[in-house]
């Protein structure tokens, strides 16, 4: 295929190498340095889209990351990527690309019907439409909206490209690399501080690269390429071409996305695809342009309209011409630039329409002062336009393409990202960065409303100049190059004043100037509300090429000046980010850290079946060959630690080593029971409160020595009662001579427990502890040493109701440790058992877990309201005195057993009072915990019941209407097993 | 944000964990005749203001310390950053 609109020479393209690509399956060539768009416009292609709602064929509107309508699928397989913007993606060879939004095909769109609609389809249609029946809304009419809405298509598939975060620091962040932002990096470079220059693009040099501008008489692509390569010799400066700056957040941070592999067809190893990095900088200056908009008349949209500036860009940059024959619509001498450099580049000027009466004239071209442009034709691209004149006549100009200009608005979105508003310049009729920029924030060049080279240069300059001064960092202005200074010579005018036709604002979202009218007519006049009603500025370009308009329009409507019509916020990002991103590395098995503990290898290689437990993988259970469900396996571990002994790594819960002489003292004002007179070589077990009285956690507190405590946290709360222990040892008694640290990861802690334990143990602990009952009953620590001298802490604890002991090691030797256990207790039935049959073994003993201290019950709730001391103050003992913190029937923990032992009882069951109807109100507690107990041979419950205490031999409803069961259950206390502990004393 | 931590310089606030209204260093005595309407403030009353607050950020991924932060909560701006610990000796706080 030949480029048929390819220009015979010039741009910062390089014609020596052709890139071939497709479009809609079909084949075309370009160049290096093109992008997709312009790719597309030198092969004649104009129709790249269709619009969002109406299905209206579209063409690219910009040159830039501004773009409402060229949005296409890149790529294939797994890397399609939709809503991609063709007038920023770069071209590579062999990319592809499709057409969104249509169907069966972009130049035949079936849902183009709702264009014939269109009188129904108004701002405001959708949530006037669809509120009735309200039935309907669920079944009829959100899928059916779904079904037709949205642009692209996801993959479906899993991203396969890696994605990274970083860091940078500067002294300088420049952002933009215009004129501007090039004498910024210079003059900062040369001064030795350390400078980011970040520009979107992947060529560097900004709005000179679109023009034919001289600087000191010599092509500006020639100073940009001396500029760049001395950049490249200065050490402390950083060069990040295709990096867009999305975020201006607090204290100097910036967020940037580096698009480091998107030009790649594929990124090379190792590579990432992009990088979402964080910039900390001491000073920033924004130079970050300004983007053209357009001026609304009817049928503004069809392919081959663009703004004015975007049609010499492409002329200029890509030697690209979007027709042979060109009209131009202005308002500002800037559109007679487009018009002046097309007819430079061969192309024929239809005319130049200029609002203005006083419009400058040419030689070259014929120029119509005073006119507007009043209509347009070509379904799929642009063939003519209607012209009213200055004499109240109309007259019909045929080109291929119109560059429409209605201004310029600087790029002020980073301004406001930390709540700031835009000021009105009327001499531009635009909006500029106000005074409350963010701090360290400074704005250089046609961002700040500079719209002259030579004035960008030297802001740019003078802007670095006063940050590195801020900064006491000593620096000369470089020499400046002569470059054009012209003023910017424009008359506001933003809409056609028409009756017929569709004069569209914002093309993504196909607003018209209708719709604005409609918002103000129903009421919808705060700008906020404009937005929310017609959907304008929403949407991948935020309106970057509209909202001014409608503000405008708005202003007009409202009688006010438009400052007074305000802005909407301007929210980061500033162009689309897409999720993978921001997710960078934290994705699958990445999302989070993944805690093994010290036996997970050994526990691999018995066929555990793991379980996440907070950020921890435990064992869940340890099945057999010739189990065939887990419950049998879940069964068997039980009924071997009722039985024999079994093993359980508990390495996972908290563990909270305290020192210190006041050590005590603090553990007995963070437990709500007494812990000051804890005997050395004793184990207590501690409730913990919230200040407002609530459970917070459990756990126990064992004494090595006076002044040394170790205590443990379940393995939910380990992270959050070590920050607490913190605060109140800094925060409310800085004096204590106590420290704290966490041991978690320190210890291989592992569980034995059965009536064999202490067999068990006496063949890996060193004989020199006695094991004795007497002479290490239940609650006895003591550190001792294992396997021949291994130093270990032993704790005679039990969470399953049997004589149990934990026994803890240094965490690299838990492996050994738990093969030593199994080797040494084969004779004995030893059986590793995992947290499901922990699980069935503390319910059957009653246990408090999770379940229960849920933070929303109390310690008399959960029938330990006598453990806290009246003789002390603790943390949340004043408010858990409460009497009415636990309900107006106070609720109690039972235990529950269904009457017919084949039913179930189901966690999150409520209970209610056989009889009683089944609603809310007659609502008396719910189950917390259950399983299916082997020992009693049917499923058991926990529960919090109104009155519990009092109600133990009744029969009650455990009532679970999702899932749909209605079970009697016998209120019972909460111990299935040994309620008088005598297993574990023994 | 970034916080000017008093030992260890200015530290990016994703390394923190925000408590809340520093306030809560002044905790009631639990064995005051008044404890009850003491505690009942202290638990549930915090001042929540557009402009200059003290709160309580915990230097969680750092070297665990307390810190007292003065910050504008309308422009973010922090004024002071303090050791907790320092801050509840000067109120009185000690054992």
């Amino acid at each position: 295929m030949s480029q048929t609109n390819r220009l015979a020479g010039g741009g910062l393209i390089d014609r020596s190498r052709v890139l071939t690509f497709t479009f809609d399956g079909r084949t075309y060539q370009g160049h290096p340095g093109d992008t997709l768009a312009s790719a597309l416009l030198a092969n004649g292609v104009r129709l790249m889209g269709r619009s969002f709602k109406y299905h209206r064929p579209r063409g690219p509107l910009s040159a830039g990351s501004e773009e409402p309508n060229a949005l296409v699928e890149l790529r294939d397989g797994a890397r399609r990527e939709p809503n991609t913007r063709a007038t920023t993606a770069e071209l590579f060879d062999g990319l592809t690309a499709r057409s969104q939004n249509r169907w069966p095909s972009l130049r035949f769109d079936a849902l183009a019907v709702n264009d014939r609609l269109s009188t129904f389809l108004t701002a405001g249609f959708y949530y006037k439409t669809f509120m009735w029946p309200r039935s309907f809304w669920e079944k009829v009419y959100e899928p059916a909206i779904r079904k037709a809405a949205g642009l692209g298509r996801l993959s479906m598939q899993d991203d396969p490209d890696v994605y990274d975060k970083g860091f940078l620091h500067c002294d300088l962040l420049v952002i933009g690399a215009g004129p501007a932002g090039l004498a910024a990096a210079l003059t900062a470079g040369r001064a030795g501080a350390r400078v980011i220059l970040a520009d979107e693009d992947f060529r560097l040099g900004g709005r000179l690269n679109a023009e034919t501008l001289t600087l000191d008489d010599a092509p500006a692509a020639d100073w940009v390429a001396a500029i760049l390569a001395e950049l490249a010799s200065l050490p402390t400066v950083r060069v990040m071409p295709r990096t867009t700056v999305v975020g201006a957040f607090d204290h100097g941070v910036y967020g940037a996305v580096e698009r480091v592999a998107d030009h790649l067809p594929v990124p090379e190893p190792g590579m990432p695809r992009q990088i979402l990095w964080r910039i900390y900088s001491r000073r920033a200056l924004l130079c970050a342009g300004a983007t053209e908009r357009p001026i609304a008349f009817a049928d503004n949209d069809r392919p081959g309209i663009l703004q004015a500036g975007a049609l010499r860009a492409y002329a200029n940059r890509w030697g690209a011409a979007v027709a042979r024959r060109v009209a131009v619509f202005t308002n500002s001498d800037d559109g007679h630039r487009t018009a002046r450099d097309l007819h430079a580049h061969g192309l024929e000027i239809a005319a130049v329409i200029d609002v203005r009466s006083d419009a400058p004239r040419s030689p070259d071209y014929e120029v119509l002062a005073g006119a507007q442009v009043v209509g347009t034709a070509g379904r799929l691209g642009l063939t003519g336009i209607t012209v009213r004149t200055a004499d109240g006549g109309t007259r019909k100009v045929s080109c291929g393409a119109l560059g429409v200009s209605g201004g310029w608005n600087p790029a002020v979105h980073l301004t406001c990202h930390q709540g700031a508003r835009p000021r009105w310049d009327a001499a531009i009729a635009a909006f500029v960065p106000g005074p409350d920029l963010p701090p360290g924030l400074a704005v250089a060049g046609a961002a700040a409303g500079t719209f002259s080279t030579a004035g960008a240069l030297r802001e740019g300059a003078a802007g670095a100049l006063a940050a590195l001064a801020d900064l006491g960092v000593a620096a000369t202005a470089p020499a400046l190059p002569r470059a054009e200074d012209a003023p910017a010579g424009i008359t506001a005018f933003w809409h056609v004043a028409s009756d017929a036709g569709r004069a569209w604002l914002d093309q993504q979202n196909d607003v018209t100037v209708k719709d604005v009218k409609l918002a103000h007519q129903e009421g919808f006049r705060a700008v906020e509300h404009l937005k929310r009603y017609t959907t304008l500025g929403m949407a991948t370009d935020q309106g970057k090429t509209s909202n001014m308009g409608a503000l405008a329009i708005m202003a007009e409507l409202t009688g006010k000046p438009i400052p007074e019509v305000g802005t909407t916020m301007f929210r980061p990002p500033y162009t689309p980010v897409a999720l993978g991103t921001l997710a960078g590395r934290s994705r699958g098995d990445d999302f989070r850290p993944r805690r093994l503990t010290p036996t997970h290898a050994w526990a691999a290689e018995q066929g555990a079946v793991f379980v996440e437990v907070g950020t921890w993988m435990r064992a869940q259970y340890f099945p057999r060959p010739g189990e065939t469900h887990w419950r049998q396996t879940v069964d068997r571990e039980v009924l071997a630690v009722r039985s024999a002994v079994g093993v359980c790594d508990v390495t996972t819960l908290g563990k909270i080593d305290v020192q210190g002489t006041d050590a005590a003292s603090f553990l007995d004002r963070i437990y709500c029971n007494g812990m000051a007179k804890l005997a050395v070589g004793r184990v207590r077990y501690g409730l913990m409160l919230r200040e407002d009285g609530m459970a917070k956690d459990d756990g126990t507190a064992a004494r090595l020595a006076e002044d040394h405590f170790v205590v443990t946290t379940t393995t939910a709360n380990a992270v959050a009662v070590f920050r607490h222990m913190e605060f109140c040892r800094q925060c409310l008694w800085p004096d204590l001579d106590v420290q704290v640290i966490s041991t978690t990861d320190a210890w291989a802690q592992i569980a034995v427990a059965g009536p064999r334990a202490r067999d068990l143990l006496r063949r890996v602990v060193d004989p020199t502890t006695d094991l004795s009952n007497d002479a290490f009953p239940f609650m006895a620590c003591a550190a001792v040493t294992v396997c021949g001298g291994l130093r270990a802490r032993l704790f005679r604890i039990s969470f399953s109701g049997e004589l149990a002991y934990e026994l803890a090691v240094p965490a690299r030797y838990g492996d050994a440790l738990v093969r030593a256990l199994m080797a040494a207790g084969a004779d004995l039935g030893v059986t590793p058992y995992g947290t499901e049959a922990l699980g069935v073994l503390r319910i059957e003993k009653g246990h408090a877990a999770g379940n229960e201290i849920n933070g929303q019950t109390t310690a008399r709730m959960l029938g330990l309201g006598r453990m806290v001391s009246s003789k002390k103050d603790s943390i949340g003992a004043v408010l858990s005195r409460r009497e009415a913190l636990d309900g107006p029937v106070p609720l109690r923990l039972v235990g529950l057993r269904p009457v017919n032992p084949a039913d179930p009882v189901v966690a999150g069951a409520h209970l209610l009072a056989r009889g009683a109807p089944t609603t809310a109100a007659s609502d008396e507690g719910w189950v917390t915990s259950a399983a299916f107990s082997p020992h009693v041979g049917s499923a058991i419950g926990l529960g919090f019941l109104a009155g519990g205490e009092g109600r133990i031999g009744e029969i009650v409803r455990a009532v679970d209407p999702l899932g749909g069961t209605d079970v009697a259950v016998e209120v019972v206390v909460p111990h299935f097993v040994d309620p008088d502990g005598e297993k574990l004393r023994a | 944000m970034i916080i000017p931590h008093p030992l260890l310089g200015p530290r990016d606030a994703q390394e923190f964990v925000y408590l809340g209204d520093a306030r809560l260093i002044d905790r009631p005595d639990g064995l005051a005749e008044d404890a009850a309407d003491a505690f009942h403030d202290y638990a549930y009353l915090r001042d929540n203001p557009a402009g200059e607050h003290q709160e309580l950020w915990y230097h969680e991924q750092g070297d665990r310390s307390w810190l007292v932060v003065t910050r504008d909560t309308v422009t973010h701006r922090i004024l002071r950053a303090e050791l907790a610990s320092d801050v509840a000796r000067a109120q009185g706080r000690s054992r």
